[in-house]
C-alpha cells in the first residue's frame, strides 16, 4: 500500500534535501569556496535540458512512433561539438560585458536596446509557459496515478475538477514557494546561484538513477533481458512497424527540424543559457561538458525503446498512457519502492526545470520588463533611493509566482490537447527564434539592432500562429473552423496550412515558415538599415571578442568630444602621433578626415588604448573618464555603478594634475631615448671597427705562421725575421684589447678609480722619468717648466700616469730623430691646473684635431708615416680627464708640430661632485 | 713567362707575407701601398691579377676596382679583393663591382694561393 501522505511527505523530503544543498551550496560560495568550480557539476547542472519530458514522455513518444523521440537528444549531442566555438564565445561575452540573462545579451548586442530586450522577454515567457505547464501536468499526473496504487487508473481527462482541488495547483504554489527559496534569498549582482547550480546537478544524477532503475528493471527483471524483449516485440504487430524509422519523406523533414530545433534549444531555452552561460565559473569547464553531457544524454536514452516495448507488451488492453509507462510498469509489478523512486526521479525532472527556468526568466521580467518601467516613472522616483534590491527581490518573487501561475493557466486551458512532448516542443519552437539575432549577433558585425526586431517578431508572430493559436483551438476555447477552414475563411491563412504548406506535421510546418520570416527579415533588415554609434561598438565588442583582448571593467559605454580625446592622447603620446594615430582610425573607418570622426565608443576605446601604452590601463581607464561623457545610466548601473564612477569621477581631478608632470617626463624620456639609439648605433660601429683592427694583426700573424709551418727548410735570417713579425703582431693585439677592455670598462662606469690626495708633480716626473729610453733612442731634448704653487689634489695616482705616459711618448713618436724637442709645463690656471704636452713634430691639421679624440682614427697617412699604436690611446686619455672634471684638447699647425693640454680642479669639492654623478 | 700579380694593401707585414707566398707559387709580384699607387702599378705593368685590399688609404679598394673595370686595357685583369670586414654587404658590393673573387682576413695561405691559381693558372 502507498498512503497519499507517504508520497506527499517523500516529495517534500527530497525537496527539502535539494534545498540543503543549495543552501551549503551558497554558505561555501560565500566562504569563496566553491563547490561548482568543477567541471563535472557544470556539465550535470547542463543535464537539467531532461526534464519531466524526457522521464515520461519520451517513452510515450517511443511508443508512438519508434525512435522518433531520439532528434530531440541528437540535436544537444551535435551542438556539443559546437561548444568550443560557439558556446565559449558566448560566455566569453556574457563576462566581458557582464551580462545578467539572455534577454541581457540580445539587447547588449543591439546597442542596449530596451525595446529588444522587453521583446526577448516577453517572447521567452510566453514560449515557456507550455513548457511549465508540462512539468506541472506530468507532476500531478504522476501523484494522481501513483496514489491509486496498487490500482492502475489514468487520470479523469474531464476538467470537471475545482481549482482548489486539483493537484497541480497545489503543485504549482509548492514549486513557487521553492523557487522562491531557491533564487531570491539574496540579490547577487552577477545573478549567479551557485547553491541552486549544485541542487540542479544532484537532481540530474537522481532522475537518470531513477530511469536507469525502471529501465534496468523492466528489461532485465520483467523481461529477460534486451533480446527477449526484442524478440516478443517483434511478434507483436502492433511494435513491429516501430522498428522501421523512416518510411516516408515527411519523417527525414520532420527528424532534420526537430534535430534543427533541439540544437536551438540547447543554446536559447533560458535555463540552459542561465546554466551553461550565466552560472559558468570557468570556460575550461566546457571541455569536460563536450563529452559528459553527450554521455549523460546517451545514458538516459538507453532504456527509453525498452521500456516502451515492455509497456507495450505489458499492457495489451491499452487504456495505460504510455506517457506514464515509467511509472505504471513498476506499479502494474507491484513494485512499491521503485514506483516511488520512479516518481521521485520525474518530481526531480520537473523541479530542476520549473526552479530555474522559473529564476532565469524571473531576473528577465525584472530587469527587463518592470525595473525599465518603474525607473521611467517620475512619480515613483526609484533613481533618487538608495537601497533598491529589496525592490528588485519582490518584483521577482512576483514575477515567479505570476509565471508559474501562467503556466498553470496554460495547463488548465490547454495543457490536456497534446502529449508531453507536443507541448515541449512549442516551447523549443518558441526559443529557437532567438537563434538568427543572437548566432548572427556574434559572428556578423552587420546585424542590426531593426534587423534583430523584425526577426524576432515576424518568428515569434508566426509561432503564435501556428503552434499556440491551434492549441487553443483544439482545447475549444477558440473555435474549431479557425483550423478546418482558416480565419474568416482564408484557407490560405489556415493556422496548420499557412499559405498552402501542407502535408508537413505541425512542428516542421511552423519552424519552416517562423525561421524563413526571422531570417529573411533579420538579413534583410539588417543589410538596409544603418547601425547607431553604440550599436557599431557592441558589434564589434561582441564579435571580436577573442582577438580584442580587453578587460571587462575597460568597457565605456560613454560617448566624447574626439578633439578632448585627442588633446588628452596628445599630452602623453605628442600631438603629432596623436594626430597620426586618429587620422588612422579614420582611414580605417572609411571617412573622409579626422573631422568626421564620431566620439563614440570604439573611438574612446582606441584613445584608451593608445593611453594604456604609456600609463597602464588603469590610469587610461582614469584619464578617459575626465573626458568621456557617460550615456544615462542603465538600470543596473543605478543600482551598482553609480557609487563606483563617483569616486571616479573625483579621482580624476587629481589625475589630471599627475598627468601634467607624467607629461614632462615623457618629453625627457623620448630624448633619452633618441640619444640611446644614436648610442646604440654608435656601438654598432664601434665593434665592427674593433672586429676590423683585430683581424689586421690576426691576419699577419696566422699567415706567416702557416708559411714557417709549411716551409721547415726556410733560411735562418727570415725565419727570425718573420717570427719577429709575429712577436711584434702578437704585442700589437694583446694591446689592442687591453685597450678596448679599458675603454669599454671606463665608458660603462665600470672602471675602478683609486683616488687619493697627490701631486701632480710626483706624477709627471715619474712619467718623465719612464719614458727617459724613448728620449735617448731618438735624441729628443727635454725641457720641463713646473710651477711649484700648484696645490695637491685628488685623483686616481696610475690613471693619471697612464695620460701623462701617453701624452709624452706621442710627443715623442712625432718627432724628428735628433732635432725633436719636448716641452712639458704645468702651472696654475684659477681654480685649475693647467699641464701642456708640446713638440715639435709634424703637428696636425685643423681638420684632424678633432678625429684624434675619436676611436682608431689615427692621423697620419701613407704606410711611411703610419703611426704605431692603436688608435685608442687619446679617447681614454679623454675619458680619464673628462671623470675628473677636467678637459683634453690639442693645439697645433701642420708642420709646427703640437701642444696638448688639460685642466684638472683644484677644489676637491667639484671632482667629488663630478665623482658622485 | 710567370703570371704577374699585383699586391695592394697598407699593412706591411701583411704584403710581406702575401709576397713570400707568390713568389713561392712562381709568380712575378709587384707591390702598393695606396690605392692611387695600385692604378699607377696597374697600368704600368698590365698585372694578371690584384690582390686588393678594401681599406686602402687614398682610393679604397672599391673605387680601384671600379676603375680598373672601367678601364679597357685593363679588362683581362682578374681581381680579388681583401677585406678584414667580412660583412656579406660588403662581399655583395666587391663582386658587384666586379671583383672575381673575396678573400676575408685572416686567411688561409694555402687557400688564398688556390684562388689566384684557380683565377689565372700556375
Amino acid at each position: 500500500m502507498l498512503q497519499g501522505w507517504v508520497i506527499v511527505l517523500t516529495s517534500f523530503a527530497y525537496l527539502c534535501l535539494l534545498f540543503a544543498i543549495a543552501f551549503y551550496g551558497d554558505r561555501r560560495a560565500d566562504r569563496g569556496r566553491s563547490i561548482i568550480a568543477n567541471p563535472y557539476i557544470y556539465s550535470l547542472s547542463l543535464a537539467v535540458y531532461a526534464t519531466a519530458w524526457t522521464f515520461y514522455g519520451s517513452v510515450g513518444r517511443a511508443a508512438a512512433d519508434g525512435i522518433g523521440f531520439l532528434p530531440i537528444y541528437l540535436g544537444p549531442t551535435l551542438m556539443a561539438v559546437l561548444w568550443w566555438m560557439c558556446l565559449r564565445k558566448i560566455i566569453r561575452i556574457s563576462k566581458v560585458n557582464r551580462i545578467t540573462s539572455l534577454a541581457d545579451f540580445v539587447a547588449s548586442r543591439y546597442g542596449k536596446s530596451a525595446l529588444l530586450a522587453g521583446l526577448v522577454t516577453v517572447i521567452a515567457v510566453l514560449g515557456i509557459l507550455p513548457y511549465i505547464s508540462l512539468q506541472l501536468k506530468a507532476i500531478s499526473n504522476s501523484f494522481t496515478i501513483l496514489v491509486q496504487y496498487p490500482a492502475i487508473e489514468m487520470p479523469d481527462k474531464q476538467r470537471s475538477v475545482a481549482v482548489l482541488q486539483d493537484t497541480a495547483f497545489y503543485v504549482a504554489m509548492i514549486l513557487a514557494g521553492f523557487t522562491i527559496a531557491f533564487g531570491t534569498r539574496e540579490l547577487d549582482a552577477a545573478e549567479r546561484h551557485e547553491g541552486m547550480v549544485a541542487a540542479v546537478a544532484f537532481e540530474s544524477l537522481v532522475k537518470l538513477l531513477a530511469f536507469v532503475a525502471v529501465g534496468a528493471f523492466v528489461t532485465f527483471g520483467m523481461f529477460d533481458g534486451l533480446a527477449d524483449l526484442f524478440t516478443r516485440a517483434r511478434a507483436d504487430p502492433r511494435i513491429e512497424p516501430l522498428m522501421t524509422p523512416f518510411d516516408d519523406f515527411s519523417n527525414y523533414a520532420s527528424w532534420t527540424w526537430l534535430t534543427v530545433l533541439s540544437m536551438l534549444a540547447i543554446m536559447f531555452l533560458p535555463r540552459q543559457f542561465q546554466l551553461a552561460v550565466i552560472e559558468n565559473v570557468d570556460e575550461k569547464h566546457l571541455r569536460t561538458a563536450v563529452w559528459l553531457f553527450p554521455l549523460y544524454m546517451l545514458a538516459i536514452n538507453v532504456f527509453v525503446i525498452p521500456i516502451a516495448f515492455g509497456g507495450l507488451l505489458s499492457f495489451p488492453k491499452g487504456g495505460v498512457d504510455a506517457d506514464t509507462f515509467v511509472l505504471t510498469l513498476p506499479m502494474a509489478e507491484q513494485h512499491t519502492a521503485l514506483a516511488l523512486l520512479a516518481f521521485v526521479g520525474g518530481l526531480s525532472a520537473a523541479t530542476g526545470m520549473v526552479i530555474v527556468e522559473t529564476i532565469a526568466l524571473s531576473t528577465m521580467v525584472c530587469n527587463d520588463l518592470v525595473m525599465p518601467a518603474l525607473l521611467r516613472s517620475r512619480r515613483l522616483r526609484l533613481n533618487e533611493r538608495q537601497d533598491l534590491s529589496s525592490l528588485l527581490l519582490d518584483i521577482r518573487r512576483w514575477a515567479i509566482v505570476v509565471i508559474i501561475m501562467l503556466g498553470y493557466l496554460y495547463f488548465r486551458l490547454a495543457g490536456e490537447a497534446y502529449a508531453l512532448v507536443s507541448i515541449g516542443l512549442i516551447s523549443f519552437a518558441a526559443v529557437a527564434q532567438f537563434g538568427p539575432a543572437i548566432l548572427g549577433g556574434i559572428y556578423w558585425k552587420g546585424g542590426t539592432r531593426a534587423g534583430a526586431l523584425a526577426g524576432l517578431s515576424a518568428g515569434f508572430v508566426i509561432w503564435a500562429y501556428t503552434l499556440l493559436l491551434p492549441a487553443f483551438a483544439r482545447s475549444q476555447w477558440l473555435p474549431q473552423s479557425l483550423l478546418t477552414e482558416g480565419p474568416f475563411g482564408i484557407a490560405l491563412l489556415k493556422p496548420l496550412e499557412l499559405f498552402g504548406l501542407a502535408g508537413l506535421d505541425q512542428i516542421t510546418h511552423a519552424m519552416i515558415w517562423s525561421m524563413l520570416f526571422n531570417i529573411g527579415l533579420y538579413i534583410g533588415v539588417s543589410l538596409t538599415s544603418r547601425q547607431s554609434v553604440v550599436e557599431h561598438g557592441q558589434a564589434t565588442l561582441f564579435v571580436d571578442v577573442f582577438t580584442k583582448t580587453r578587460e571587462p571593467s575597460s568597457f565605456w559605454r560613454g560617448t566624447a568630444s574626439t578633439r578632448e580625446l585627442r588633446i588628452l592622447v596628445g599630452r602623453f603620446l605628442g600631438p603629432e602621433r596623436a594626430q597620426e594615430q586618429f587620422a588612422a582610425l579614420a582611414r580605417e573607418r572609411s571617412l573622409r578626415s579626422l573631422e568626421d570622426l564620431p566620439g563614440d565608443a570604439e573611438c574612446v576605446h582606441f584613445a584608451e588604448r593608445l593611453l594604456a601604452g604609456a600609463v597602464g590601463a588603469s590610469s587610461a581607464r582614469v584619464l578617459i573618464a575626465s573626458v568621456v561623457e557617460e550615456e544615462p545610466l542603465g538600470i543596473e548601473e543605478v543600482m551598482n555603478i553609480l557609487d563606483e564612477t563617483s569616486h571616479v569621477i573625483a579621482y580624476s581631478h587629481q589625475l589630471e594634475e599627475k598627468s601634467r608632470e607624467l607629461e614632462a617626463a615623457t618629453t625627457g624620456l623620448r630624448a633619452a631615448n633618441e640619444r640611446l639609439t644614436e648610442l646604440d648605433r654608435m656601438k654598432d660601429d664601434f665593434i665592427s671597427t674593433v672586429s676590423h683592427e683585430l683581424r689586421t694583426p690576426l691576419t699577419s700573424i696566422r699567415a706567416l705562421s702557416e708559411i714557417l709551418h709549411d716551409n721547415p727548410d726556410l733560411d735562418r735570417a727570415q725565419r727570425v725575421r718573420f717570427l719577429g713579425i709575429v712577436i711584434k703582431e702578437s704585442e700589437r693585439l694583446t694591446r689592442l684589447i687591453n685597450q678596448v677592455l679599458d675603454l669599454a670598462k671606463i665608458e660603462s662606469g665600470k672602471a675602478q678609480w683609486h683616488n687619493s690626495e697627490l701631486d701632480l708633480r710626483d706624477i709627471i716626473d715619474d712619467a718623465l722619468a719612464a719614458t727617459r729610453g724613448l728620449f735617448e733612442e731618438k735624441n729628443v731634448a727635454l725641457a720641463t717648466q713646473l710651477a711649484a704653487d700648484v696645490p695637491r689634489l685628488v685623483g686616481d695616482r696610475d690613471r693619471l700616469m697612464q695620460v701623462m705616459l701617453n701624452l709624452i711618448s706621442n710627443a715623442v713618436k712625432f718627432c724628428a730623430p735628433d732635432s725633436g724637442r719636448v716641452r712639458v709645463s704645468m702651472h696654475r690656471q684659477g681654480d685649475c691646473v693647467q699641464v701642456d704636452v708640446g713638440d715639435n713634430g709634424i703637428g696636425i691639421s685643423a681638420e684632424n684635431q678633432r678625429i684624434v679624440f675619436e676611436k682608431f682614427r689615427q692621423v697620419g697617412d701613407t704606410l711611411t708615416d703610419r703611426p704605431q699604436g692603436t688608435g685608442l690611446g687619446l679617447p681614454i686619455c679623454r675619458q680619464i680627464i673628462n671623470h675628473f672634471g677636467g678637459r683634453l684638447w690639442v693645439e697645433s699647425r701642420l708642420g709646427e708640430g703640437s701642444t696638448f693640454s688639460f685642466t684638472l680642479p683644484l677644489d676637491p669639492r667639484a671632482s667629488d661632485d663630478k665623482l658622485a654623478a | 713567362m710567370a703570371k704577374r700579380v699585383l699586391i695592394a694593401d697598407d699593412e706591411p707585414n701583411i704584403v710581406l707575407s702575401l709576397e713570400f707566398l707568390l713568389v713561392q707559387a712562381g709568380y712575378e709580384v709587384a707591390t702598393a701601398a695606396t690605392g692611387e699607387a695600385t692604378l699607377d702599378t696597374a697600368r704600368r705593368i698590365h698585372p694578371d691579377l690584384i690582390l686588393l685590399d678594401v681599406m686602402l688609404p687614398r682610393k679604397n679598394g672599391f673605387e680601384v676596382c671600379q676603375t680598373v673595370r672601367a678601364d679597357p686595357q685593363l679588362s683581362a685583369t682578374k681581381i680579388v679583393m681583401l677585406t678584414a670586414k667580412g660583412r656579406s654587404t660588403e662581399i655583395a658590393k666587391g663582386l658587384a663591382l666586379g671583383a672575381d673573387a673575396y678573400v676575408t682576413k685572416p686567411f688561409g695561405t694555402r687557400e688564398l694561393v688556390d684562388t689566384v691559381r684557380t683565377l689565372i693558372g700556375p
